[in-house]
């Protein structure tokens, strides 16, 4: 373990982003997102929440597949550039990186999306273990510790230091490239740190929300539950949930006109939209309440269906945080656990 | 070395499609024209299986999922059987021999001919142009013919004007050993002495025996009333498969939109077996 | 807040109302949802307090196709968008029973989180029955107490006013919350050089989302299918291609709701990136008032907007400034 000053670490994001590009969260127009780092770049470590999780540096909200050109009627296809440089995420919390567990088994299945694999295998994860957890935090449910966030890099503040941990040959070669910058440590000097974060998760409101029922199986009877025409009836149907949502995975692919001919991009879609199961001949989500039954049903039986049990929602708490009208999955979770279903 | 890419396949992410050219079209019935594809330097595009849909697209238009019609059993070339209903139809219905598409597949599962259907009596049930996933299959049945047993094919559309792939059917499936051919339309017609009838009340009628394995493909309506009719001459869902449509866009399993309940229709499907059908949330 | 749960039991029990258009208790301390209430048993779970910023009118254009009567709950500025929904026939009066409830002053729990208030977990001082001075924010590190009106909304700074424009009956009294100047912000950027006007609207919409939050909940925004969900038009609905885009949509819809929008802030209170979005209307109603005289849409249903209407007197567009 080495330790670095809380005050130099201007120099350590110098440093790293002198070599690679440094993505950190960082506040623009008083809201937090990542960002590129350069010299400008406010950084900002307090905000435990960025408002975009960190999937946005692996599936960015959009991104070109490939460029069309038509020449005499003649097509010629030219796949946009894979990442290919070697990029630093610092500061990721252990919901996010959660989050891209999940994603990996949408990318990464077969067939795998290159763009994506790219990405994740010229990606360096920073984590960074959450000393103030928030009330709308829930991420133990899903068997994440935020105390020891498990990225290539585990990085934790105590006192006036910011100490990490390698756990990755990709993470050991950062902090070895870093090594002017950082000192010896020992993890027993954040111990009482991890304690007091432990006391805190503890105490949270949802630490105790419980996934009774929703192991997979009864599908069809969660299907059929009235509680889904009450429960949706506030949603807007606006795609703020998906979009702040680390494992929400939907794209579309669209067309962008270029002098020439298009550029093929896809980019984050919302299951939310009226229009998102729209075909030539018909719809088969013609309501808001199949569509927002369809977010629901998706993260809490389908994908655990299909993947061994894991669930699709990591409880980083950003759609209790940001839905317009106050509905999200603990609201859903806790009307199915009243009923006793 | 030339600098221009023209025609140069990139293969690299499966979303990335192939540049193909149209070397026939077939005006089948008023809104159906059925395209032939092959690559630009000849030949077909890539190797697919019975049963499986590939990603058509113009730049510019729109991108959409179609079944492959031809058999894979034709080493030549592609076939798709497209109906005229929406931007990207509409576009592709004016295209011309010689002119450029782009198309990326094959996506999905396939109707299972070297396995659950090998040796069995085979029942074709199709309306309008859901005989295009099917025609595959029978092609390459009959191409097998010695794999297969007996092979009767229902196929019903809205009128005789409708029936697509009639010339194949007439010359090529009504001679094929141990093969019968049921045509029907929905409404009388001046010229047609065929049956008349619509294709479930049809299959009533030809009352066939029970030891077939039934693949059906059509309307979502056709298809429930089959199942019904079928269910009724003593058939058992397992015996019977069919094919679902749902909005795609990226074809492997991962865009989110032909989700429903734990399976992507483009990745898990297009083919289910009807008893699989019923386990899905009813939202097809 | 037991006279307003009282006075629909009442309702319910004289069979005058079908249900209630109302807000339900979160779960946090700060996060009711806008809710129907089908019987009198089920408002046990009815809140009205601070924290009911959501503007229920536009509810009501589903509300409207609903059987019976439906009672809705209105705070004085909720009111000019149910009128403007009346004038543009998307919600059915004769379905509504309109209960107009003071207010004093809602709160954002932004504002409250902006303080660098973390791990809430009760706020005291937000109940409608209080005097609404100070809130008691008890947190897992520690209580915080804040000044009721540092937490408010912004559109509470520039309060319409305590009056309901349209209503059956009112409940509970409303305080003046009114401290700021409502065009303040639009002068700021009035007098800001073109590129620093740029570079302003480029900082925040930058951070759009594409969401459609703002559109969504925006009582102005009520077309059955929205330009912007159209695949026939060369608009992006949901990525944020290039920064025209984002700019476009929110310039569009600025332009859309002009003489309609009735600075109710719901645009603002909702944006998940805090984009001040309100400006762009605020700045349409300036220019309004200026060419075509003072106006308020929705003050009532009837009145023709300055923009929908012609007369003799209107300003030519050559002699603007």
């Amino acid at each position: 373990m080495v330790k670095i000053k809380k005050e130099n670490l201007n120099e350590l994001y110098k440093l790293i982003s002198a070599e690679k590009s440094l993505f950190v969260p960082a506040k623009k127009a008083g809201q937090t997102n990542y960002a590129l780092y350069g010299a400008e770049t406010e950084v900002d470590l307090d905000t435990l929440k960025t408002v975009k999780s960190a999937k946005e540096l692996f599936f960015p909200q959009s991104e070109t597949l490939y460029n069309v050109k038509t020449v005499d009627n003649k097509y010629s296809v030219t796949q946009a550039e894979l990442q290919n440089e070697e990029f630093v995420a610092f500061g990721v919390r252990g919901c996010d990186i959660k989050g891209i567990e999940v994603l990996d088994k949408v990318f990464l299945s077969e067939p795998v999306d290159t763009f994506y694999k790219a990405r994740r295998e010229h990606g360096v994860i920073v984590a960074l273990s959450c000393n103030e957890p928030e009330e709308s935090c829930f991420c133990t449910v899903f068997g994440v510790d935020p105390a020891d966030a498990k990225g290539d890099v585990t990085a934790t503040f105590s006192g006036d230091y910011l100490y990490m941990k390698a756990n990755t040959e990709k993470g050991e070669k950062l902090l070895a490239d870093c090594a002017s910058l950082l000192e010896a440590a020992d993890e027993s000097e954040i111990a009482d740190e991890k304690a007091k974060i432990a006391e805190i998760l503890g105490k949270l409101p949802y630490a105790n929300l419980s996934l009774e029922g929703w192991h997979g199986g009864a599908t069809e009877e969660k299907f059929n539950s009235a509680l889904w025409e009450e429960l949706y009836k506030p949603c807007l149907a606006c795609g703020t949930c998906t979009f702040v949502c680390p494992t929400c995975q939907c794209y579309d692919i669209k067309d962008y006109k270029t002098a020439d001919g298009i550029q093929k991009y896809r980019c984050w879609d919302s299951c939310m939209y009226s229009d998102f199961t729209m075909m030539a001949h018909g719809n088969n989500r013609t309501s808001q309440m199949q569509r927002f039954r369809q977010r629901f049903m998706h993260k809490l039986v389908y994908f655990p269906a299909n993947n061994n049990g894991m669930y699709s929602c990591v409880g980083c708490g950003r759609c209790v945080d940001k839905c317009p009208a106050s509905t999200n999955i603990i609201k859903v979770i806790k009307a199915f656990s009243k009923e006793g279903k | 070395m030339c600098d221009c890419n023209c025609h140069q396949n990139y293969n690299l992410d499966t979303l990335v499609p192939m540049v193909g050219i149209v070397t026939d079209i077939r005006q089948e019935t008023p809104d159906v024209k059925t395209f032939r594809v092959n690559a630009p330097e000849g030949g077909k595009l890539f190797e697919h299986k019975p049963g499986q849909c590939a990603m058509v697209s113009v730049p510019g238009v729109g991108e959409a999922m179609f079944s492959i019609t031809s058999s894979p059993t034709n080493k030549e070339y592609q076939e798709f059987s497209i109906k005229k209903c929406g931007v990207l139809t509409d576009y592709l219905h004016d295209l011309q021999v010689g002119d450029e598409i782009m198309v990326r597949g094959p996506y999905g599962n396939n109707f299972p001919v070297d396995t659950e259907l090998k040796g069995k009596n085979l029942l074709f049930v199709a309306g309008g142009i859901g005989l295009a996933p099917l025609r595959s299959v029978i092609n390459y049945v009959l191409d097998n013919r010695d794999d297969y047993g007996t092979v009767d094919i229902v196929y019903g559309s809205r009128s005789a004007d409708d029936l697509v792939q009639l010339k194949e059917i007439q010359e090529v499936w009504m001679k094929a050993k141990d093969t019968n051919v049921y045509l029907t339309i929905d409404r009388p017609q001046e010229g047609w002495d065929g049956h008349v009838g619509f294709v479930p009340s049809y299959l009533n009628e030809l009352d066939l025996k029970t030891d077939k394995t039934v693949l059906v493909c059509g309307p979502p309506i056709m298809i429930k009333f089959v199942l019904g009719a079928l269910t009724e001459m003593g058939f058992s869902k397992e015996q019977a498969y069919t094919t679902l449509e749902l909005r795609m866009k990226c074809g492997v399993g991962k865009c989110g939109r032909c989700n429903i309940g734990s399976k992507y229709v483009c990745k898990d499907g297009p083919v289910f077996r009807c008893d699989e059908v019923d386990e899905l949330p009813n939202e097809y | 807040m037991q006279e307003i749960i009282s006075r629909l039991e009442e309702l319910f029990a004289e069979g005058k109302i079908n249900r209630v258009l109302g807000w339900k208790k979160g779960d946090l301390p700060y996060n009711p949802e806008p809710a129907y209430f089908e019987s009198a048993e089920a408002l046990k779970d009815f809140v009205y307090d601070g924290f009911c910023g959501a503007n229920l009118s536009k509810y009501f254009i589903q509300g409207s196709a609903f059987e019976g009567v439906t009672a809705i709950l209105l705070k004085p500025c909720d009111t000019y968008s149910f009128n403007q929904l009346i004038k543009e026939h998307r919600v059915d009066r004769e379905k509504a029973y309109i209960i107009g409830v003071g207010c004093k002053g809602k709160l954002n729990v932004e504002a409250i989180k902006a303080m660098g208030i973390k791990g809430i977990t009760d706020i005291k001082g937000a109940e409608i029955d209080g005097d609404c001075k100070e809130l008691t924010v008890e947190t897992l590190y520690g209580d915080k107490i804040v000044a009721y009106k540092d937490a408010m909304l912004e559109r509470c700074h520039v309060c319409k006013g305590k009056e309901h424009m349209v209503y059956d009956e009112l409940l509970l009294e409303s305080a003046d919350t009114l401290d700021g100047d409502r065009f303040a912000g639009v002068e700021a950027i009035e007098a800001m050089s073109p590129e620093e006007k740029f570079e302003f609207f480029r900082k925040e919409l930058s951070k759009c989302i594409r969401c459609n939050a703002c559109r969504n909940v925006c009582p102005a925004c009520s077309c059955r299918k929205c330009v912007f969900d159209s695949n026939k038009f060369d608009s992006e609905q949901k990525a944020n291609v290039d920064p025209f885009n984002e700019s476009m949509f929110h310039i569009i819809r600025a332009f859309h709701v002009a003489g309609r929008c009735t600075d109710c802030g719901e645009c603002s209170r909702v944006c998940p990136q805090g984009i001040p979005l309100h400006l762009f209307n605020r700045k349409f109603i300036k220019d309004i008032n200026e060419y075509y005289g003072d106006f308020i849409a929705g003050e009532n249903a009837e009145e023709k907007g300055p923009l929908t209407n012609f007369t003799l007197d209107d300003m030519e567009a050559s002699e603007r400034r």
